[in-house]
């Protein structure tokens, strides 16, 4: 029992500080669990790609430890890398190489006998089963992606990391994707996927870690994280304009549009008294009329980027 | 040991044999050719014999050896700054692989090509020549030593290289004037007694020495000499490979 409840990475202070004295990771502590899907939002160069990369074993950590399945990444690092797939962001492939040797190729590499019967499961799955006597070259960068992700699935890992997964893809590929990371994390595997685009992190993630000059500035679960800073908003479009707010309504936190013909009302939606029903009494009794009224969740683009101005 | 990620290494670099057939096999064959037939016939039939061995026969350790450092140099450097020129050598450092099986597979890859290179330009040369190879095991032992060595020596290379021109230009510059300079294609016998005495700094001198006199008993040092030159070089390498995977020179950031 205690074996399912121990976290599948554990990061703890781990700091990295490359030869010129950039410091890309700065403190960082970071627990994920198994079978989570864990996206890492954050600005260019904010060490999301050097914390995927130190857990794997391909950057050396200046001071810190990383465990995965209990084990450490360095003392035990055939262990934890057997664990692991990682999906570069770069489209790094051998020109020359098929599909099928190459994907073969990374099976051996992880320590996996040959499986001919898996490696066909994993090209069909991914829709390049034609393309297995391709040479990489004569693929597209949308199929590259997807031997890229093959390549990574090749010695069945528990954990996959997949670090810019979806950027410069099509919409196709792009749903594609985030089917089979869903359908992955079915079968028990443990996805920590970074990106910049939010809105694939709000339609897959379980947990939001934001990135920022190296320090993770927050990690939380996604539910929470909307309804913690997520603002819902009440937009009033009214009958005449306003030149100014009555004095009232000065208690509401209310916003008078430029154009006079707008009231914005930000509120809690988790509280039990929104101070909707008020609201509506006291611009009755101002005797201010509208005509229409929504309501609107700021997205999780709008906390990152708050998030991120804060941080500065 | 992770042995299926060595074969897959093994075979990955022997596959890209099979792609440059006749950049890796045919190439060296032909060039060896018009080695014999330049040296081996229009010159060689001015020097008839070197020490009681026909000019053409007496030149063949010396070429096999020719191929053999530049070849061993070329596959293992090539073979290791590929990954790490097109950005794959990510899915090496994040393999449950340790640094001597790396090496296993990239140095067992480059010397299996070379050694079996060094046989077929053995065969051709039998063609050109009557072939006798007087102690075969010394034969097969220096062509073991040797591809090993240098296979190490082009992987080092590899390692150290971070553009093509880099690659290029050890064996370029350096291996190629020493063999040539090494006594390929005369004794040092022949040559003024100054530079007899620069020869003898030429380690790849003693190499062809050793190789030469496992074919027909010709040396110009003596076998152990030779031998304990080669073993000395592979110790080097092996240092020099150990301190690289230690330090992550190159490789690891």
């Amino acid at each position: 029992m205690s074996e399912i409840l121990q976290p599948i990475i554990q990061v703890t202070k781990l700091n990295k500080i490359y030869k010129g004295g950039f410091q890309a990771l700065d403190n960082i502590s970071l627990t994920i669990e198994q079978a989570e899907i864990l996206a890492l939002l954050g600005p260019n160069g904010a060490g999301k790609t050097t914390l995927i990369s130190t857990i794997c074993g391909i950057i050396d950590p200046s001071s810190g430890t990383i465990t995965v399945d209990g084990k450490d990444i360095i003392s035990g690092y055939r262990h934890t890398r057997e664990m692991i797939g990682l999906v570069p962001q770069e489209l790094t492939t051998d020109a020359f190489e098929t599909v099928w040797d190459t994907v073969s190729f990374s099976r051996g590499l992880f320590g996996k006998k040959p499986d001919p019967g898996y490696i066909e499961k994993v090209l069909k799955d991914l829709s390049l089963w034609e393309k297995k006597d391709n040479k990489m070259m004569e693929l597209s960068g949308g199929m590259k992606r997807r031997v890229l992700i093959a390549k990574a699935l090749s010695h069945e890992p528990r954990i996959l990391f997949l670090d810019e997964p979806t950027a410069g893809v099509d919409v196709e590929l792009r749903q594609d994707m985030w089917q089979l990371v869903k359908q992955l994390r079915e079968n028990g595997v443990t996805i920590i996927l970074t990106t910049h685009y939010i809105e694939e992190a709000e339609a897959i993630a379980d947990r939001i870690g934001v990135i920022k000059n190296g320090q993770l500035i927050l990690v939380e679960e996604k539910s929470t994280l909307m309804a913690k800073l997520g603002k819902k908003q009440l937009l009033l479009e009214l009958k005449q304009a306003l030149t100014e707010l009555p004095p009232e309504l000065e208690t509401f936190e209310l916003c008078l549009k430029e154009d006079g013909r707008h009231l914005v009302y930000t509120y809690d939606a988790t509280r039990e008294h929104t101070g909707i029903a008020s609201l509506m009494q006291h611009l009755s009794q101002a005797g201010i009329q509208f005509k229409d009224l929504k309501t609107d969740q700021s997205s999780l683009e709008d906390i990152f980027v708050s998030l991120v101005k804060e941080s500065i | 040991m992770n042995r299926y990620a060595v074969a897959a290494i093994y075979k990955f670099e022997m596959a890209r044999m099979k792609r440059t057939i006749f950049q890796s096999i045919l190439s060296p064959v032909i060039s060896t050719s018009l080695y014999f037939i330049v040296f081996g016939s229009a010159i060689g039939s001015r020097i008839t014999e070197i020490d009681g061995v026909s000019y053409g026969a007496f030149i063949v350790p010396g070429l096999i050896m020719l191929s053999l450092l530049t070849q061993s140099i070329a596959n293992a450097s090539f073979g290791i700054y590929f990954p790490k020129f097109t950005g794959t050598i990510y899915e090496l450092l994040s393999a449950p692989v340790s640094y001597f099986e790396v090496l296993l597979g990239y140095v067992g890859a480059a010397a299996t090509k070379s050694i079996l290179l060094s046989f077929l330009i053995l065969a051709t040369a039998g063609l050109f020549v009557p072939l006798e190879i007087a102690h075969p095991w010394w034969m097969l032992l220096f062509l073991f030593m040797t591809a090993i060595s240098f296979c190490l020596f082009g992987f080092i290379i590899g390692i150290w290289a971070d553009n093509f021109e880099k690659l290029q230009i050890i064996p370029l510059l350096v291996i190629t004037p020493l063999v040539f300079l090494g006594g390929t294609f005369y004794s040092v016998n022949m040559l003024p007694p100054f530079w007899q005495t620069v020869t003898m700094f030429n380690p790849v001198f003693y190499l062809i020495s050793g190789f030469r006199w496992s074919f027909n008993e010709i040396a110009d040092v003596s076998v152990m000499i030779s031998l304990a030159v080669i073993s000395g070089f592979l110790a080097l390498c092996l240092l020099t490979v150990w301190w690289i995977f230690k330090t992550g020179y190159h490789i690891k950031q």
